[in-house]
């Protein structure tokens, strides 16, 4: 646990702390269940076999994690989970900045209803490779997208459809969300 | 890990860690060919000339099948119908295409240090695809994948490389990339055929086929090189078979989990008995498959440096 101190020197503000991380969580996570319960139950389908999870690289993991933890704790349905890693649709200047990662998605994609997770969303760019991305993979039902802190500043006509918090943000103000370690916490960290 | 080179000449112009981060990256695009569409936008707008002044089949569709997955646009020049043939210098054929702006060459040509020259007087990104006897430094990044696929540590490993190794360009490249790894390499061929070194910490020369692949983890094999061994080197073809064609007893003398590999194009049992290839104990095929991977990580990394 890093203390308020080492925080300032970082130029890091925090904006939530553990219980009120934990808050927006659940209320985030619950909104995303409710409604796809209520599309599961419109369709008349039985279950949510056609609903799949899929978090974006890196901060979209463990959010894609619970998501589907839920899922199962409350409607007792193991949804399929997957991965995206959208370095290679990136849509600026191309240039190798880091390491490429593996997209995983280990099903078919056709005819299914996306859930697509990310922790943040800003610009709005990397969502747009990432559903390119799936899109290569197959011609999905529906996609929706869940994100869990919204920091404005869009570029791209992109609107999420499950946001936990919005928080108002510039360019070169990044926010970090935690929500792997014991204590979960939202920060601001401003680029000097 | 960040690359800043905009070449790829010899495999020499990597560091051990770059040839890992090479072969990471390998690994990830190894899954694009595999899916439905295999196609990803990296590379669009980027303009590739694919340069073969010699003959290849599987460099050249495995360097074109990159580029394709990669959406850049490729420009095959055929040497025999090119102006080459008019008598126009590398340097001028060279210096007219950089006008048309490519941001990248692969070279294949028959006199060594080709690539380099090139590299020199161009700002596009220059891949070495073999040149003369020097070096073929995908070759290697693709055997050293296709090697660590089923080896874990290759420093722990015993390497025979047989066959025509003074004329390889595959050998030189795979001798200075496996050693820069820590394995141990033997060497073995017609005596006409081996460089003249001594014996290295890492590099030996064997005395009989049977040393060389005695215990060895992995044995890759050469081409005998017609056009450029051709039989002034080797009595004859017949020779060579009797005395340097691995044969299944031979290979039974090699590790347990011994895998055979050779850059073809394969002389059948010239350097090695068909029968080994039949049985699937080779990794031929599964070398052209990384192959592709390779040759997208190169330009996937080259290009990407370039910008900067």
């Amino acid at each position: 646990m890093v203390s308020s101190d080492d925080f300032k020197k970082l130029d890091k503000i925090l904006l939530f702390n553990d219980s009120a991380t934990n808050d927006i969580l659940n209320d985030f996570i619950g909104s995303v269940l409710k409604s796809i319960e209520t599309q599961a139950r419109s369709a008349k389908a039985v279950g949510f076999s056609n609903t799949v999870i899929i978090g974006i690289k890196e901060g979209g993991v463990p959010l894609a994690g619970l998501i589907k933890k839920n899922i199962k704790n409350h409607f007792k349905i193991d949804c399929e989970i997957g991965y995206v890693d959208m370095t290679l649709y990136r849509d600026d200047p191309f240039t190798v900045k880091k390491p490429i990662k593996s997209t995983e998605l280990p099903f078919d994609i056709g005819d299914k209803d996306v859930i697509l997770v990310d922790d943040v969303i800003s610009s709005g760019r990397t969502v747009r490779a990432a559903i390119d991305e799936i899109f290569d993979f197959g011609r999905p039902k529906s996609i929706r997208l869940a994100v869990f802190i919204d920091k404005g500043g869009r570029e791209l006509p992109i609107c999420p459809d499950f946001v936990g918090k919005k928080i108002e943000a510039g360019k070169d103000e990044i926010i970090h969300v935690d929500i792997i370690s014991k204590e979960k916490r939202v920060d601001k960290i401003i680029k000097t | 890990m960040s690359f800043d080179k905009k070449d790829l000449i010899s495999i020499n112009d990597l560091t051990k860690s770059d040839i890992y981060y090479f072969i990471e990256t390998a690994k990830e695009f190894k899954k694009i060919s595999l899916k439905d569409i295999k196609k990803v936008p990296t590379l669009r707008g980027k303009t590739v000339v694919n340069l073969f002044y010699e003959p290849s089949t599987r460099t050249r569709s495995s360097f074109e099948i990159a580029q394709k997955r990669l959406s850049a646009d490729s420009l095959n020049i055929s040497i025999s119908q090119s102006s080459v043939t008019k008598g126009e210098s590398l340097k001028d054929t060279i210096l007219n295409l950089e006008s048309m702006k490519p941001d990248a060459f692969i070279v294949r040509h028959h006199e060594s240090g080709a690539s380099y020259f090139i590299s020199k007087i161009t700002k596009a990104s220059t891949i070495n695809a073999g040149d003369g006897m020097n070096e073929h430094p995908t070759q290697c990044l693709l055997d050293i994948m296709t090697i660590m696929e089923e080896k874990s540590d290759i420093g722990s490993l015993k390497v025979a490389i047989i066959g025509d190794i003074y004329h390889s360009r595959v050998a030189r490249s795979n001798i200075y990339g496996l050693s820069k790894l820590g394995a141990e390499i033997y060497l073995y061929g017609p005596y006409s055929l081996l460089p003249r070194f001594k014996d290295s910490r890492n590099v030996k020369i064997a005395r009989s086929m049977e040393e060389a692949v005695k215990n060895a983890d992995v044995i890759i094999m050469l081409r005998i090189q017609k056009e450029r061994a051709s039989y002034y080197f080797i009595p004859s073809i017949e020779e060579y078979r009797n005395f340097f064609k691995l044969t299944p007893n031979l290979l039974s003398l090699a590790s347990k989990d011994v895998i055979v590999l050779h850059p073809g194009p394969v002389n059948r049992d010239v350097e090695i008995a068909g029968s080994i290839i039949n049985e699937n104990k080779t990794r031929i095929l599964k070398q052209v498959e990384n192959g592709v991977a390779v040759r997208m990580a190169c330009l996937y990394i080259l290009l990407g440096v370039q910008k900067n």
